[in-house]
């Protein structure tokens, strides 16, 4: 079968790429551009291991044709070094013990920071229902849930009772709470990341 | 496993789409269904065409008494409430419980219907709903009630060269009773009984039994069953008698808890 030239960005660059039709994103993604980040696990959708983010929302690739994909912004995990809600994330994965192999990991992260910017209000049972999409064969979920749990709220009580906070209030109504290990700036980008997904979803209503 | 070779065509409009299918394509949507069983090699096409970026495939439009929701909308833009009014809160619903958010950021109504899965979400709910299934073929659209879509496990109404060009629903009452309960054995997997019921003012109820490994059953007067579901649910099984015992009971309870949740105030 002849190749289709195909032309995306991933993580920002963009990428000029002959696929085959039956590539599936994630095998152009590992095996094409080398970024091993995204895992691949049942290939037929259920694991969530592969989920990246194409055009701004979180997506199975390897039930997605990388052809298909044609002038798509594609963001991987390796793609989320800035992302404020990532680096949230991360910490509280870790602090959570969230992980253990790390194999469920990256599709979990991408997964779960969906859930913080569209669902800030989400209590236990709805962060177990919209993570059920992804497996963790090791330590169970009970510290993924969480996690993520954690990360919600954190950026909840100031979100919910002051919509329109600036960085200073931010600062301000968070200092109550130490971290010994990042420093605040992440913490800040976080909540102020959360902060404006909510006010563009109120804009846009 | 990965697919077996096929080619990949990107039709640039519909009479191209039309033309790609006569020459024997299959159509592809999200591929959240088509993709899995083309990784499992259940599915070995020769070609398929890629609809997604066709104009007008995915949206949703009010036209008189009817929502026409192209058949590439999205379940997750359902679920956010893409389709307006009752019909488009009943349906959010249901869209939230499809699989996983990440599929459903790629999976669509159309793809799903026209896939014909005996467990899909909308295989069951869109007859209940009274919608009607848009065809597109060599003699232009057609218009085939969502009661009689799906003909058989995987198999539906459209002839080998239509597609599934949208969906219509009927504008819905503020007072239009609903429900709908289906038991999967993990949260995003696939249904093992789901009944739907819709009961309008002044009306029969319509009820859908589906996920039984069969078309949906349709019951266009769903008087007895609303009286009394556990008796009928005695009646109706008796239409499947391969069913095992579990699962006869789990189509008793689907059947019970949409009642009661059509009945409520």
């Amino acid at each position: 079968m002849s190749k289709i030239a195909i032309s995306l960005t991933v993580n920002g660059a963009l990428e000029q790429v002959l696929v085959e039709p039956r590539e599936q994103l994630a095998d152009l993604l590992r095996g094409g551009l080398l970024l091993t980040g995204t895992h691949v696990g049942c290939e037929h959708g259920v694991c969530g291991a592969c989920t990246v983010e194409i055009d701004g929302v979180p997506v199975r690739s390897c039930i997605t044709h990388a052809g298909s994909c044609d002038g798509a912004a594609v963001r991987t995990i390796e793609g989320f070094g800035d992302d404020a809600v990532m680096a949230a994330l991360r910490e509280a994965f870790a602090r959570e013990h969230a992980l253990q192999c790390g194999y469920c990991t990256p599709g979990m992260l991408v997964a779960a920071r969906d859930v913080v910017l569209r669902l800030p209000d989400a209590d236990e049972a709805r962060v177990r229902e919209e993570m059920a999409g992804n497996l963790c064969r090791c330590t169970g979920y009970r510290g993924i849930v969480r996690a993520v749990l954690s990360v919600l709220a954190a950026a909840r009580d100031v979100v919910l009772r002051l919509p329109d906070a600036d960085e200073a209030r931010v600062r301000e109504e968070m200092a109550g709470n130490l971290c010994r290990c990042t420093g605040y700036r992440g913490i800040v980008r976080a909540v102020l990341s959360v902060l404006a997904a909510r006010q563009r979803a109120t804009a846009s209503e | 496993m990965k697919p077996a070779p096929f080619a990949y065509a990107r039709p640039k409009d519909w009479p191209d789409a039309l033309r790609l299918l006569a020459a024997g394509a299959r159509p592809g949507a999200g591929t959240q269904s088509l993709g899995p069983l083309l990784n499992l090699r259940l599915a070995q096409p020769d070609t398929i065409a890629d609809l997604r970026h066709l104009p007008d495939y995915a949206g949703v439009a009010l036209a008189g008494d009817a929502i026409r929701i192209g058949a590439g909308t999205t379940h997750a833009a359902i679920e956010d409430g893409a389709v307006p009014g009752r019909v488009g809160e009943i349906m959010a619903a249901v869209a939230r419980r499809i699989a996983y958010r990440p599929v459903r950021n790629r999976g669509t109504i159309g793809g799903s219907l026209a896939h014909a899965d005996p467990a899909a979400d909308w295989v069951a709910v869109l007859p209940a709903l009274g919608a009607t299934a848009i065809a597109l073929g060599p003699r232009g659209e057609r218009r085939i009630p969502a009661t009689a879509f799906v003909t058989g496990i995987f198999e539906t109404a459209l002839a080998a060269d239509e597609l599934l060009r949208a969906v219509e629903l009927p504008v819905l009452p503020a007072g239009a009773r609903w429900g709908h309960w289906k038991f999967c054995r993990k949260v995003g997997e696939f249904s093992k009984a789901t009944a739907c019921v819709l009961a309008l003012p002044g009306q029969a109820p319509r009820a859908v039994l589906a996920a039984l490994d069969a078309p949906p059953l349709v019951i266009e007067d769903a008087r007895a069953l609303m009286a009394d579901p556990v008796a009928e649910a005695v009646r109706l099984l008796d239409g499947f008698p391969d069913l095992t015992a579990w699962r006869r009971a789990i189509v008793a309870t689907a059947l019970r808890h949409s009642v009661a949740q059509a009945s409520a105030a």
